[in-house]
């Protein structure tokens, strides 16, 4: 009905899609981090019997059930948004991308509902014991939902496991282990949780400085910090030796993507990382050779090459090396690739041929390629390529990916430092005194935020076009809708959404001013 | 396994959760009910509340139906969805104002008003019901759409489903046999709503109220199911040639899986007998425990029409625009392989209903009354 893909659809699509999956973003990692933090008060009560810390674990508990309810509503809409705006995506993958979904469904979801309603109603129902591993499932149901989606993007990042199947023109689970034991999914896993444990964390020691500053709830805010500040200094050690992991992993996988982060336009050896800099307007101009880049910039010499490859002297690729190619350093020409994605996406449609007109010589030849390792290497791993018309269509949006690395990167040390001040604060027994340090935790929360926000950004932005990196990209992965339709629901989410954090942020706030004793209703 | 096994295996799964599903609205029933049943506040606090501790459940086996659903049946996922989207949309739409509402209705400064969570609350039931009802019902009246492999190495516009009329789905609700199956759902989600209150309530006066509502909800859900049934069994439907997998318009198709599959037909007519019952005894004496009846019958009913709207050669999801795009439990599947790894973790299906069979006997074995309410801590 529809002759070509409508250009504004996709923008629309994948703004909708942005806009739901940064919603569910700000719910999720408070939960995946203070659901353990639960877990350790409610630890800590049970082994005491103190009833003091019985009335914390409640108190942040209900926050805790505050942010889940919205959590929860902005996350059914991304799963059937796989279905409802990328439906083409939901065949070419939905056979390897669909299992992660369901078993996410059946693993994880019921744990954290089942016993989150322990959690929350059972208290003078069942016993302490019960109890408490109720809260503990909760806390790792809550994670596990976490893995399986986080294995689903991860694929998506780096497709491994999979065989096209040119019959069914789709790509099939050839190993389910190579798909979720795969190290990017590993990396992306601890690095997000952690991420969240981090957020957990300052959302508990903010909250508890506003209690110290108003001078209320002395020993509860006191004990609070100590938990978090001491979960958030072991987890954010484990986040930047992650983070670091990542974009070791990417400079591999998603080469593009590294040059991104670092806005380098030339590729070199020794490159330095740039700690912090301010792109140019005229960035990339080839004959500058690289000088251009940057209107202002700090340097750490040899560090990127470092990171890259693990040697000081190694060569990064820029992003001008990847497009017109580097046959020094055998990288292939964008051009180059587009050429060979063709010949994968005309010879399925010669097997589609031959099949038609029941040719059945051709059809075994052709069909017995997509399964020709060599085929596969030169020609269908460029699959995606095919559908692109301009080479310039391959570069992320730089600017957008640079500062949102370099912000999250920067946050990243910023929070070790401010896990320790406090642990030395706490344990010199003057914290309450130290208001600029209490304003400073307060402030410190919405950082938190951009910190994890920034983070999905480099990773979801950094990767464009793809959707599946070099075989589906973006606008291939479509639904055939009009651009109207999409619009609709795009602002219908937005204004819903919105309404509904305004909402959730009011009831939060008034909660936390309510504090422990009248906490509840 | 063999893959037809395995095919076979995983519609039966679909079904076991699409009839668990739809037991599980009478949390959308009970939510049509609120004012209704509940005429002062604390009355409605405790039917509310009621509802609150169970709606998770509904929500999460949605979200466990999707999801095993794309696992399984990836093309459905990509070709009704995608193409249906308005009214997949507005399904959801009328989800995500559920899951908020419990928690936030009765927080104070919660912005706009408890009332307006209850407005959520009945949404949900009423709409998120009927729409539902409505959406499946297409599996028996087919949709106007083409599935065509080929477009993937078409640059132009490589979309393999796509929807031929500009409605993108809401064109079902002008069928009057897919309009049925709605108001089926919607008053069976209100009964069975009434039911699990007499059973999990101890307020007299809701109580007393429920039973006389049962009464006139009873009536017009027999009257609509009836004549949904009844078409259904004179109606043509989709069968496809088990050799050559064409599709072709076959007379009574759905009355003849019920024969040729008498297990089928009988578990029909076995749910059919306890929901009956169910509400029967609850209407006839002061009986409370008339949901299991009818809960256990809605599984079987629903789970029989599953089966009869996939299996023995018929296609689930028709097509009226091309009746050879028409998906069938053996073109739209998952591979061999994703369809074997699934198998084994649906293994632990059985200990997901075990553990959860545990936790809420724990917390459950008293009625809810306002006693009961006044002292819980986590109140909705
Ligand atoms: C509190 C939040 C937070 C903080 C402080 C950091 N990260 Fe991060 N980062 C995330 C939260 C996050 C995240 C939200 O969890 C992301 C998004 C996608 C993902 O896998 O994790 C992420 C992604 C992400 C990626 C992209 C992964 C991909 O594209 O697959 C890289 C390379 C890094 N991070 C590296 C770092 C480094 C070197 C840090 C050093 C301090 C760091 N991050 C701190
Ligand atoms: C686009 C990808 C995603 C989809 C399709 C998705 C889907 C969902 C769905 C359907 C729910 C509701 C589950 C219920 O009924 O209880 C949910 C909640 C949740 N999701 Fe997501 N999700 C996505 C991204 C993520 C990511 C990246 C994470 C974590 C790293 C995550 C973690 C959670 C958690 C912890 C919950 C529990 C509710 C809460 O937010 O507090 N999700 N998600
Ligand atoms: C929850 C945190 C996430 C955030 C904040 C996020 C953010 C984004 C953004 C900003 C885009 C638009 C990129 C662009 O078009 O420039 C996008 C696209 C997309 N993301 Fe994510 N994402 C998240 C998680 C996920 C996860 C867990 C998955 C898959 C499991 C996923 C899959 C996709 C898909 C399919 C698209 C659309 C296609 C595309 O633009 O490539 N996202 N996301």
């Amino acid at each position: 009905m529809f002759d070509n893909i409508d250009l504004s659809m996709v923008n629309w699509s994948r703004g909708q899609f942005a806009l739901t999956a940064m919603y569910h973003w700000i719910f999720v990692p408070l939960t995946l981090g203070l659901s353990f933090i639960l877990a350790f008060m409610e630890s800590w009560y049970v082994k005491t019997g103190d009833e003091r810390w019985k009335r914390i674990t409640k108190f942040w508990m209900t926050l805790f059930g505050v942010n889940f309810a919205i959590g929860v509503a902005t996350g059914i809409i991304l799963e059937f948004e796989f279905g409802t705006n990328w439906s083409n995506y939901s065949w070419f993958v939905g056979d390897i991308f669909g299992a992660p979904l369901a078993i996410e469904g059946i693993m994880a979801f019921f744990i954290e509902s089942t016993f989150i309603a322990v959690m929350f109603f059972g208290w003078n129902k069942v016993s302490k014991k019960f109890h408490l591993v109720s809260t503990w499932l909760v806390a790792i149901g809550a994670n596990l939902s976490a893995l399986w989606i986080l294995v689903a993007n991860a694929w998506m990042q780096n497709p491994v496991g999979t065989q096209f199947n040119p019959e069914k023109a789709r790509n099939e689970m050839s190993n389910f282990w190579d798909v979720i034991l795969s190290p990017v999914a590993s990396t992306k896993f601890i690095h997000t949780i952690t991420s969240g444990f981090v957020l957990a964390s300052i959302f508990v020691i903010g909250v508890s400085a506003w209690f110290l500053l108003k001078k209320r709830e002395l020993f509860m805010a006191r004990r609070s910090i100590l938990v978090a500040s001491i979960f958030g200094l072991l987890s954010s050690l484990v986040l930047i030796l992650t983070g670091d992991t990542s974009a070791r992993q990417i400079s591999k996988i998603q080469p593009m993507k590294f040059a991104a982060i670092e806005g380098l336009y030339t590729g070199k050896e020794q490159a330095g990382l740039v700690v912090v800099g301010i792109l140019s307007p005229e960035r990339g101009d080839t004959a500058g050779i690289g000088n251009n880049d940057f209107v202002f910039r700090i340097e750490i010499p040899k560090i990127l090459s470092y990171m890259a490859s693990g040697s000081f002297d190694a060569f990064v690729p820029g992003i001008n090396d990847m497009l017109y190619g580097n046959s020094e350093r055998g990288i292939i020409p964008a051009q180059e690739k587009i050429e060979r994605g063709r010949v994968a996406r005309e010879t399925l449609a010669a097997f589609k041929k031959a099949k038609d007109t029941e040719d059945t010589a051709a059809y075994n030849l052709l069909k017995n390629k997509f399964y020709d390792t060599e085929f596969k290497e030169d020609y269908f791993r460029y699959f995606g390529y095919g559908f692109l018309n301009d080479i310039n269509g391959l570069v992320p949006n730089v600017p957008l990916t640079f500062y949102s690395f370099h912000i999250m990167v920067g946050l990243g040390f910023y929070f070790v430092l401010f896990f320790i001040l406090f642990l030395v604060l706490l344990f010199r027994n003057k914290i309450e005194n130290r208001r600029f340090m209490l304003r400073l935790a307060v402030f410190t929360i919405p950082l938190a935020y951009i910190a994890t926000m920034t983070g999905w950004v480099v990773a979801e932005v950094g990767r464009q076009p793809w959707t599946i990196q070099d075989l589906l990209p973006v606008m291939a992965a479509t639904s055939h809708i009009d651009a109207t339709s999409v619009q609709v629901t795009f602002w219908l989410f937005a204004a819903l959404f919105t309404a509904l954090f305004i909402a959730e942020v009011q009831i939060m706030f008034k909660q936390i001013r309510l504090g422990p004793k009248e906490g509840r209703k | 396994m063999s893959y037809t096994v395995l095919q076979h295996y995983w519609w039966a799964i679909i079904s076991i959760l699409g009839s668990v599903l739809a037991f599980l609205m009478f949390v959308q029933g009970g939510q049509t009910l609120i004012y209704t049943l509940g005429k002062t506040e604390d009355e409605r606090t405790i039917i509310v509340n009621s509802l609150g501790r169970k709606w998770e459940f509904t929500f999460t086996t949605l979200v466990t139906f999707g999801g095993a659903f794309f696992a399984s049946f990836p093309l459905f996922y990509s070709t009704s969805f995608g193409g249906a989207y308005w009214v997949w949309l507005a399904i959801l739409f009328c989800f995500i104002i559920q899951a908020i509402s419990y928690e936030f209705r009765s927080k104070p400064n919660n912005v706009f008003g408890h009332k307006t969570y209850e407005v959520f609350l009945f949404i949900n039931g009423a709409l998120g019901t009927f729409l539902i009802g409505t959406a499946i019902g297409t599996f028996f009246n087919g949709s106007q759409f083409s599935v065509n492999f080929a477009n993937i190495s078409n640059t132009g516009n490589p979309v393999i489903s796509r929807w031929e009329v500009h409605s993108r789905g809401l064109e079902a609700a002008l069928n009057i046999h897919n309009l049925s199956l709605g108001i089926t759902v919607f008053f069976l989600a209100r009964i069975l709503g009434l039911l699990y209150f007499m059973n999990n309530i101890e307020n007299e006066p809701v109580l007393v109220r429920a039973r006389k509502q049962l009464l006139s909800n009873f009536i017009p859900f027999l009257a609509v199911f009836l004549f949904f049934v009844a078409w259904l069994l004179l109606k043509h439907g989709y069968g496809y040639h088990p050799e050559t997998k064409v599709v072709s318009l076959v007379k009574y198709k759905y009355l003849h899986n019920f024969i040729e599959m008498p297990l089928v037909g009988l578990l029909f007519l076995a749910g059919t007998l306890l929901v009956l019952y169910g509400i029967i005894k609850s209407l006839l004496a002061s009986y409370t425990k008339g949901i299991w009846f009818s809960g256990i019958g809605t599984v079987l009913v629903v789970f029989s029409l599953f089966a009869v709207a996939g299996y023995n050669h018929t296609a689930y999801y028709p097509s009226d625009f091309d009746l050879q795009s028409s998906l069938t439990i053996e073109n739209s599947s998952s591979s061999r392989y994703t369809l074997t790894i699934m198998s084994y973790v649906s293994l632990l299906v059985p200990f997901v209903i075990a553990y959860i069979f545990y936790a809420w006997k724990s917390i459950n074995d008293k009625k809810i009354n306002l006693d009961e309410i006044k002292e819980e801590s986590h109140v909705y």
